[in-house]
């Protein structure tokens, strides 16, 4: 246990990443992000990888709505003073530049008016817009005219009536989740409406939904932040890790909503696997894995050409569809080696049979290497889906042992803790088998599966534990083994983890597909380079 | 409604200063969210000599939302689905393009520059795309057996003379993507 030991040493000096017993290490992970407000978009991230405290800990900073709201107002004050032009204008250039201020002054000190046209903006200072009634005024849209009517225009001057105007920038909103980019309703004009402009003509709600749709822009804009992906959480989060170095390193977040996920690929935290095999692995299940269970059980390939055959009823003398090849189902061998002696198969020991059979066996082992992997893998995933219930049963248990034994709040925290560290281990171990499944046999591959066999025991011992009755869990012993069990499955995580990333950055792993470098984008193939 | 005092005074626009080659109906008179409209092939064109039925249906939301604007006549085109749909591939009329101020004349007149000016880098049919690129001729030998084929005599917006198999007029007809 050499390397362990020198693992230890080399980390125990931060105790914020092996956590001690009550700690627990989602928690204190939480603990070491720095969540002050001072804007800091430069984290020179990618040079990074590889020296870090451990070797799959990137570091990322955790934003609320209210922080991107900042960031956006302090970069609008700047281009606001440095180039003297209103808040409103700043915004929209700022936006049509995705957000570069650097690029946006500089092109804006070479050519303003190119500048503001491409981005949507009058070139001329006039008043404010507000609304007018003016006379004579028929509205383009709906050719309503009449005393009274009142009508908006932005700065290009089309003017039209407020309630088409309303229903135009209502429609863009609401239908079209239009917000940075709304233009002036008339035909060929590409002046944007601006957010003051709009602020007086709908409704607050509308309103809010604009704002809410230019924060979405803000984020969606910049490569290095990204939306916390958990339902109904508001955050984002911001990571200096490129799309082109997720072949060596597994960028895994953690918001301050809890959940833990990859700034790659925005799926949940699969680390020890990379972006690009994940994909893999689960277009692989999403197409196999019921099926080929199925095809395991019922069916056999062809000797001659491979084809899955199923035999549903008949005689043993079979005749593949594709290939014409005359077989019998019971011995693999040539059905015309079988003379005379149809319906019963008795020629087990002919050299036909034996090499058909052979050749069959090797394609299963494909096969079967797949559903070894798949198997624990989905246990795992059923194990982790469980979670929920394990977690509410948790509490439950710490209210309980609260009543009968008089322990404190503090004193049951451990339960939680012994949760916490089940979830994520489990997390990880069902990953380490969709990422083992695309391993070459070395001694990598061999360690690697020392650590895996070191976690599933650490975590399956845990996990007995964690479900004795009440009255066991209360015993101080007991206690004092889970937390002991704890810390030590997150010890045996980190080392997997830190093992497994260390060498991804190194590009030690050898892989049996061939990953292109670039991971894919959701949805999307891979990609080539 | 709105939208209804706007299509009276775009119908009337249209159908008092018709712009050349094309004359314009409503569909049944009861209803003025449906539009007939006959083309005359430009002479410019490859077109000359037909005449294309070109349907047009205003949304309930129009102005709001775009209007459809289809082929009745079946066109041998980049820029129109080769079957008896006749979709459009049109800039102005995608929802992202669309302004509530912009008027039927102007989406009528792109339809008549698009039979001038094939946009091929925009192609709905590719394979039309790419023959209009890399062999005029044959392109234009095509495009000429459709008019004689589809486009001559009266104008019908009912599909009848959408014809039903795509190979028959010369072209080889098979639909790729657009």
């Amino acid at each position: 246990m050499d390397s362990d030991d020198d693992f230890m040493s080399a980390v125990s000096s931060e105790d914020d990443i092996l956590p001690d017993d009550s700690d627990n290490d989602d928690l204190s992970g939480a603990e070491d992000f720095d969540f002050d407000d001072e804007p800091d978009p430069d984290l020179g991230m990618s040079k990074d990888i590889g020296r870090k405290r451990v070797a799959y800990d990137i570091s990322f900073k955790v934003y609320q709505p209210a922080d991107i709201q900042k960031q956006q107002d302090d970069l609008i004050n700047e281009v606001n003073m440095i180039l003297d032009i209103s808040k409103e204008e700043a915004a929209i250039l700022l936006r049509h530049f995705r957000w570069n201020k650097e690029r946006l002054i500089e092109d804006y000190m070479d050519a303003p008016p190119q500048v503001l046209e491409a981005a949507g903006l009058a070139q001329e200072p006039t008043s404010l817009p507000r609304l007018e009634v003016k006379p004579g005024f028929v509205c383009d849209i709906c050719c309503e005219e009449g005393p009274g009517l009142a009508s908006f225009a932005i700065k290009c001057g089309h003017r039209y009536c407020v309630d088409c105007y309303r229903h135009y920038l209502s429609q863009k909103i609401k239908e079209e989740g239009e917000a940075a980019r709304i233009q002036c309703p008339s035909d060929g004009c590409d002046l944007i409406v601006d957010a003051r402009s709009l602020d007086l003509l709908v409704n607050p709600e509308l309103k809010e939904r604009y704002h809410e749709l230019l924060n979405r822009t803000y984020v969606e804009d910049k490569d290095t932040l990204k939306w916390c992906p958990a339902p109904d959480c508001q955050n984002a989060i911001e990571c200096g890790v490129k799309k082109k170095d997720l072949d060596k390193v597994v960028p895994t977040v953690s918001c301050l909503c809890a959940h833990r996920f990859c700034f790659g690929c925005i799926l949940s935290d699969h680390q020890p696997a990379p972006c690009e095999l994940v994909k893999k692995w689960l277009k692989k299940c999403a197409d196999d894995s019921e099926t080929a269970n199925w095809i395991s059980a019922n069916t056999k390939e062809c000797p001659k050409c491979n084809s899955t055959i199923e035999k549903n009823g008949g005689c043993n003398h079979m005749t593949c569809r594709k290939c014409k090849h005359e077989f019998c189902w019971m011995c693999m061998g040539l059905w015309s080696e079988h003379g005379t002696s149809w319906y019963s198969c008795n020629r087990f020991e002919e050299k036909s049979g034996t090499e058909a059979r052979d050749a069959q066996a090797k394609s299963r082992v494909s096969l079967e290497r797949y559903l070894h992997y798949y198997n624990r893998y989905a246990n795992h995933e059923q194990s982790a889906r469980l979670d929920k219930d394990i977690y509410t049963k948790t509490e439950k248990k710490m209210v309980q042992l609260q009543k009968e034994s008089g322990m404190s709040w503090i004193e049951v925290q451990y339960l939680n803790s012994a949760s916490q560290a089940l979830q994520t281990c489990r997390q990880t171990l069902m990953w380490t088998y969709a990422f083992a499944f695309y391993l070459a046999r070395n001694n990598l591959t061999e360690i690697f599966e020392d650590n895996q066999k070191d976690l599933e025991m650490a975590v399956e011992g845990l996990s007995e534990m964690f479900e004795k009755p009440v009255t066991e869990l209360a015993d101080p012993k007991l206690k004092v083994e889970i937390m002991d069990k704890t810390s030590y499955c997150n010890k045996r995580r980190i080392i997997l983890l830190d093992d497994t990333a260390q060498n991804l950055a190194d590009g030690r792993w050898t892989f049996n597909v061939e990953l292109t470098g670039s991971a894919p984008t959701s949805g999307g193939p891979s990609n080539r380079r | 409604m709105a939208s209804q005092k706007r299509i009276a005074k775009e119908l009337a626009d249209c159908t008092t200063h018709a712009p050349a080659g094309m004359s314009i109906a409503l569909a049944t008179d009861s209803d003025v969210h449906k539009w007939h409209v006959t083309l005359d092939g430009p002479a410019e064109s490859i077109y000359s000599g037909g005449k294309f039925g070109l349907v047009v249906t205003l949304p309930p939301e129009y102005p709001f939302k775009a209007p459809v604007v289809t082929f009745a006549t079946r066109i041998y085109h980049p820029n129109v689905t080769n079957d008896n749909v006749g979709s459009i591939c049109l800039g102005l009329l995608k929802a992202e393009n669309w302004k509530p101020a912009s008027k039927l004349l102007s989406v009528l007149q792109a339809v008549r520059l698009l039979l001038v000016e094939p946009q091929p880098d925009d192609p709905l049919e590719s394979r039309i795309a790419d023959e209009y690129r890399r062999d005029r001729a044959e392109f234009d030998k095509n495009a000429r057996a459709y008019v004689q084929r589809y486009a001559k005599g009266p104008v019908k917006f009912d599909g009848t003379n959408v014809g039903a198999d795509a190979g028959a007029a010369g072209g080889s007809g098979k639909r790729s993507t657009g």
